[in-house]
């Protein structure tokens, strides 16, 4: 089913063709004129809305889209009939379903997870960590910068996300590797492989309840200490709890920021004029970041229909779900002029890339300054270069899009 | 805040000082943070990152265009700039 060409992107859309991939601009823009939301029978079938208006509402609607499953494809991991169970793991969570909160819940739970999560989120809390991300960039430029090359992706976006919010959390920054080979598993590859995904979850998990059975142990100072040391209502916050949101937290913060990273450096390697501004005008980098976001939106969450609705004409049922396009939102000819065009200083620019409502990104601001600290230390050092051969970027896509191999060339 | 005196601020037919304001809708906001990023003189964030104005909200006429990028870069349409 998956391979078989899309017959119409209005009835039949594919968000994991080569095609989407690769190019999904024009297929956005065709839909936003001839079927703002469009449907596929594809991966268990969704609806996909590509107006910023839709996408706004949608979101807001939270009584008729619940987040209870918020990927479009969700195999869910299978029993470990082959598999040998981690010994140290209880029981009652092994079919591996304890969620991700808050992401994956709705209020009154979501309520008291977000508001646990926010703090240690919060731009000020999130300065704390730019030294340590700005050291780690400097000392990845470092180790390339004399080769006259490297591969974007692999070598330097791919490399950040993973150590900053490995060491957040509080867990060895030298398995950052492992993590990204199982967020690969369970988001990128595991969406349309349930096996992958199944055998990522099973390994995620039991590590992060030893991480966590060691906090409890031996107290820390990070972000799963946070997490043990808080309170709900009077009640320390359950280990299942800090688990799905240690979970989230290692997830979410890896494979959206290294593609926002990686889209970032892709535009700007084939924008000599991009690079030369903010080079000599730094102070635009936070705008910068913004557009960059805007423009290269890497995250399409989904929503899952609570009650049957009717939507824009559409009969959506219960149990249906709904691609939440916010990359397709955010080239809105409705809402930004020119929208196709990355205009580094764009003065108005209010993108969703983050989500709008209550489940605005929790690490949005995380995400930004991991964004422009590696922009940064990347143009100091490397402020002219460009792609080796276009041809051979390649690109994850689905529900979180960037370049996954990048190679860029620089005079040395 | 009472008027401020020797502010260009504009003025109404009565010779009146035109004071601006900011508000944040606090039942709006999410935190997403843009607010302040793009005009940190007038907005404060709190704890939990959600936005509230500074100073009951006066914007004196030099950051009026702050003010107003504010307003236009919120996602959650949870700011006003209107004339007191």
């Amino acid at each position: 089913m998956a391979n078989e060409p899309v017959k119409s992107w209005e009835t039949d859309y594919d968000i994991f063709s080569k095609e989407y991939i690769k190019d999904p601009f024009p297929i956005w823009d065709d839909l936003r004129e001839k079927c703002p939301v469009a449907h596929t029978e594809r991966w268990g079938g969704s609806w996909m809305p590509t107006r910023y208006e839709d996408l706004f509402n949608i979101a807001k609607d939270i009584q008729h889209f619940s987040s209870r499953d918020v990927l479009v494809a969700p195999g869910g991991p299978p029993p470990d009939e082959d598999m040998e169970p981690d010994e140290d793991f209880p029981e009652e969570l092994r079919n591996y379903d304890v969620g991700a909160p808050p992401i994956t819940s709705d209020p009154p739970v979501h309520t008291w997870a977000r508001k646990l999560l926010l703090p240690p989120f919060s731009a000020k809390s999130i300065e704390m960590w730019e030294p340590e991300t700005r050291a780690l960039c400097a000392s990845l430029v470092d180790g390339f910068i004399e080769n006259g090359r490297a591969d974007a992706a692999v070598d330097y976006a791919q490399q950040i996300p993973p150590r900053v919010i490995a060491s957040m959390l509080g867990i060895p920054t030298e398995d950052a590797d492992t993590f990204t080979g199982w967020v690969r598993n369970f988001l990128e590859l595991g969406l349309t492989n349930t096996d992958l995904q199944g055998e990522a979850a099973r390994e995620i998990f039991p590590y992060l309840w030893d991480r966590i059975q060691e906090h409890k142990e031996h107290p820390k100072d990070d972000l799963i200490g946070y997490l043990l040391n808080s309170e709900v209502d009077g009640e320390p916050v359950p280990d299942t709890h800090v688990l799905g949101t240690s979970f989230l937290i290692l997830l979410a913060g890896i494979d959206t920021t290294w593609s926002s990273i990686g889209s970032a450096l892709w535009h700007l390697a084939q924008h000599p004029d991009d690079r030369a501004r903010l080079v000599a005008e730094p102070e635009l980098i936070t705008v910068a970041v913004e557009e960059l976001l805007r423009a290269y939106s890497p995250v399409t969450m989904a929503r899952y229909v609570a009650e049957d609705v009717q939507y824009d004409g559409c009969k959506m049922s219960e149990g249906d779900r709904v691609l939440m396009n916010f990359p397709a939102a955010n080239r809105d000819p409705n809402v930004f002029e020119d929208p196709d065009k990355v205009i580094i200083d764009r003065k108005k620019n209010p993108h969703i890339a983050f989500g709008v409502g209550i489940h605005r990104c929790a690490g949005s601001n995380l995400a930004r300054m991991e964004m422009q600290v590696s922009i940064e230390e990347w143009l100091k050092r490397i402020p002219d270069f460009r792609l080796e051969n276009p041809e051979v970027v390649t690109w994850a896509g689905g529900q979180v899009r960037g370049p996954r191999s990048m190679p860029v060339v620089w005079p040395s | 805040m009472g008027r401020r005196s020797g502010a260009r601020a504009a003025l109404d037919a009565g010779g009146v000082a035109i004071v601006k304001k900011v508000k944040v809708d606090g039942s709006k906001c999410q935190g997403h943070n843009r607010c302040h990023q793009l005009a940190s003189e007038l907005f404060d964030i709190d704890d939990y990152g959600y936005s509230h104005q500074k100073n009951d909200g006066v914007v004196p006429p030099e950051l009026e265009e702050k003010a107003l990028l504010a307003v236009e870069n919120c996602p959650e349409r949870a700011i006003t700039l209107t004339d007191d």
